[in-house]
């Protein structure tokens, strides 16, 4: 056992070539631009709705639609549910997201700076995390939205669940919901992360042979 | 470093592709639903619904003009507009509501919000006689259809307070109804708190009888209800004569945000009356006085009143054409009931009750129910074919579902742009419906015309109904508001096109320009006035400031179309006198001189036809 963690703490301390930092840099600089573009988007079509109604979710905020109007609009209507209010104020993620995408930031470029394996794979590690978690919240919180229904509502629907990727009709609805430009921006970082890792330990291996 | 490259590149590659399918996955620009919505066949389409010039349509359709007051008579199926009949609004077009006669008749009120045309019927089919339309006050017009004009506007009628659930006929007309919408303490003019409205506030339904002769009409009975909102009727026929359907909302009493508290019952009711009972207790002096009438109470008349559960926050109750289903859309739920008529009839023999209101008997849902028709969501009100076939409005999925009697399972769905209320289709609630045109009353009209502004049309599609698929045929936009309509046949329909000279018996008529002229009793003036091309006789009047004026026009033309406009300028007057007919307007003469002219375009020296009244100064 110890020659194992003893070589995985040299490798740990082995400084990262110019490759990953380089990589590194440019992951801290797309986090930054994925706070200014949306993560999902969710479209609703009905009879009533041909133009549809469209919801933007960004790290910081809701965006509905026709310069806001859709967001009133799918609260105006989820009142005959009993859905509760979609409302920022609901989301402390508009919080905490763009402070924790603040800190990736400084991360990377921690590691890209001190560039040791050690700060790559910690960076790389607490992005994934956050990555995952985020998903997770994301998920749970529609599911909430979906389940959470007033008893006292006009119409009564059982609980659902909106899609989170692809399309489901939903009473008079069709929902669509994808990720857009900064999810994808995120996918790109992650990419960004698992090539400079790729690096790193092809680095280690070609110095160990 | 070559190897690193390589995989570099390869993670970079593979990126790029993963992004480009991911980008490619997103939320169409359009929903399927347009695709949908649009007519399937434009060359069948046009070629089904044009009438060429000079051609004649195949049917009347009459839709209510709602908050316009007012019936809007289409042709179909061109979809043409081809008159507006005013009946509860001043309309200067044909000078209605500036005369004595109409102006009397409006009683003070220049709006009402008309809902529901009834044809009148004999047997249970569409006679083409009259045309009855309620009104929020409380009122009913009758509109004969043999000069499409608005005869009689009965009411406001005691008790009745937000007359919606009318003017359904009986299937020989023997009474069109009315029924509460917004219960109130009564009689009118009683206060309440609103807190004991499940206690003291009540509703009531009204059988006014119609004079078979004449179609006159006037008060036949009142029933004393509970206070939920009675929405919509349709009178049993055949197997069901003698039974009258309301459906209501609000049976939980409430007050407040209705929207939540008068949707937290899963069932509402429609109320079952027997009104040949009710006829029967009225002639036998039946009742409690109650704001100046008889109002009959179901506790101390067994027999009168039934309530059957229906599906949640119903709107439409209709009959089928055979009478043996009372056919009741809760729009809350997702299922049209078809209640069985005989089932009922059963049920109340075996007084297989679940409880009362307010005394009343609640029959017992499931005993009287013969089927659950899965439709779909928001279904609203019911219109019939032949051969069993039914069709059924859907508010929130903005569609018609098509079903069978028996089947009992939807056939077809046409989707409406948008919000679907009413429908109604050809003699679609009669005895034997036409079927062939359906045609949906929407609500909204959503971005299917140019766009005038914020104050949007409504729209009425035609559908083709001919096979099992129905077929959208046409959009035409109509004026607010179309809560319902009729389709009638159009060789049923007799207008005549000028008022005989022979039938004018109007004391005021003068049909020679001799006998035109001014006489006076104290300050009393009276003027009688021929219209005919291009003259007003006399051409001027003189009278004194502070006169009382009444001027009769007869209108001596025998010649179709040959209309007469009078316009007094400044006094807000104008009449229209139709080829025969003779119209009485009073004033008070206000010192001046004033040109009246003929308003209605008539003939070539129509802008001759003009004259002077003048008031001399007291």
């Amino acid at each position: 056992m110890k020659p194992f963690f003893e070589r995985s703490a040299r490798f740990l301390h082995a400084p990262v070539s110019q490759g990953p930092r380089v990589l590194l840099i440019l992951a801290a600089i797309l986090i930054v631009v994925a706070h200014f573009l949306p993560l999902w988007n969710l479209t609703m079509f009905a009879p009533q709705y041909p133009d549809g109604l469209r919801l933007d979710i960004y790290d910081r905020a809701l965006v509905g639609g026709h310069g806001g109007q859709d967001l009133k609009e799918i609260n105006a209507l989820n009142h005959y549910i009993g859905m509760h209010d979609l409302a920022a104020e609901d989301f402390t993620e508009f919080k905490w997201m763009p402070f924790v995408l603040g800190g990736l930031a400084l991360l990377f470029l921690r590691a890209a700076v001190l560039g040791t394996i050690k700060e790559l794979l910690d960076a790389a590690v607490v992005f994934f995390y956050f990555g995952a978690f985020s998903l997770w919240s994301f998920a749970y919180k529609l599911y909430v939205y979906g389940h959470d229904l007033l008893p006292t509502a006009a119409v009564k629907v059982e609980g659902f669940m909106p899609p989170m990727f692809g399309y489901r009709q939903i009473a008079n609805f069709e929902v669509y919901s994808y990720p857009r430009a900064a999810t994808y921006v995120m996918s790109g970082v992650a990419l960004l992360l698992v090539a400079a890792l790729g690096l790193a330990w092809r680095q280690r291996s070609q110095s160990s042979s | 470093m070559r190897i690193s490259r390589r995989v570099i590149s390869w993670w970079v590659a593979g990126a790029v592709l993963l992004l480009v399918v991911a980008v490619s996955q997103c939320a169409p620009s359009a929903p399927q639903s347009t695709r949908r919505a649009g007519v399937s066949d434009k060359a069948i389409a046009a070629e089904k619904t044009y009438v060429a010039p000079g051609d004649l349509d195949e049917y009347y359709m009459f839709s209510s003009g709602g908050h316009s007051g007012q019936i809007y008579v289409y042709g179909l199926p061109s979809m043409r507009h081809l008159s507006t009949i005013p009946v509860f609004t001043p309309y200067p077009a044909t000078g209605y509501g500036f005369d004595d006669d109409t102006k009397a008749m409006l009683g003070g009120l220049t709006w009402g919000d008309a809902h529901h045309p009834a044809l009148s019927e004999t047997k249970g089919d569409y006679d083409g006689r009259w045309l009855f339309i309620n009104e929020m006050n409380g009122r009913v017009a009758r509109i004969d259809l043999r000069d499409f004009k608005t005869k009689q506007i009965f009411g406001p009628v005691a008790n009745v307070s937000g007359n919606h659930g009318s003017s359904f006929v009986t299937p020989n007309t023997e009474y069109t109804m009315m029924a509460t919408r917004f219960s109130i303490p009564i009689p009118k003019g009683t206060y309440a708190p609103i807190d004991k409205y499940a206690s003291e506030y009540k509703g009531v339904l009204v059988g006014i009888k119609v004079d078979p002769a004449n179609g006159n009409m006037s008060l036949g009975w009142e029933v004393l209800m509970p206070p939920f909102d009675f929405d919509l009727g349709d009178s049993g026929k055949l197997v069901s004569d003698g039974w009258m359907f309301w459906s209501s909302y609000n049976t939980e009493r409430a007050t407040g945000k209705l929207e939540v508290t008068a949707s937290q019952k899963d069932r509402d009711y429609i109320a079952a009356v027997n009104w040949r009972e009710a006829e029967k207790a009225a002639a036998a002096g039946m009742g409690d006085m109650i704001g100046g009438v008889k109002v009959l109470d179901p506790r101390k008349v067994p027999g009168l009143v039934y309530l059957i559960p229906c599906g949640k926050s119903p709107h439409g109750v209709d009959v089928s054409p055979d009478g043996k289903y009372i056919i009741g859309s809760g729009k809350l739920a997702g299922i049209t009931t078809a209640f069985n008529f005989e089932k009922i009839q059963t049920a109340i023999r075996n007084k297989d009750f679940t409880g009362d209101e307010d005394g009343i008997p609640v029959l017992k849902y499931e005993s009287v129910k013969d089927a659950e028709v899965p439709v779909g969501l928001g279904p609203l009100h019911t219109q019939f074919g032949p051969n069993g076939m039914a069709y059924t409005s859907l508010f929130v999925d903005s569609a018609i579902a098509s079903w069978k009697i028996g089947e009992w399972t939807v056939i077809d769905k046409a989707p409406m742009s948008t919000a679907i209320g009413h429908l109604s289709a050809a003699e679609g609630d009669t005895v034997s419906p036409d079927g062939k045109y359906l045609v949906g009353l929407n609500k909204l009209s959503a971005g299917r015309h140019l766009s005038v502004g914020p104050s949007q049309p409504e729209s009425s599609q035609l559908l083709d109904i001919t096979e099992e698929k129905m077929k959208l045929l046409y959009d035409a936009f109509t004026e607010p508001e179309p809560h319902y309509a009729q389709i009638i046949k159009a060789d049923k329909v007799h207008p005549i096109e000028v008022y005989p000279k022979e039938e004018n018996k109007h004391p005021l008529a003068v049909w020679d320009v001799a006998q035109a002229g001014v006489t006076r009793t104290g300050n009393k003036v009276l003027v009688k006035v021929v219209a005919v091309r291009s003259t007003f006789t006399p051409t001027s009047v003189e009278v004194n400031e502070g006169d009382i004026v009444t001027i009769a026009i007869t209108n001596i033309e025998q010649t179709t179309d040959m209309l007469h406009g009078f316009g007094l300028l400044d006094y807000n007057i104008n009449l229209v006198v139709d080829p025969g007919e003779t119209k009485v307007v009073t004033f008070t003469a206000k010192k001046g001189v004033f040109p009246y002219y003929c308003t209605n375009f008539c003939s070539a020296l129509h802008q001759e036809m003009q004259g002077y009244l003048l008031v001399k100064p007291r």
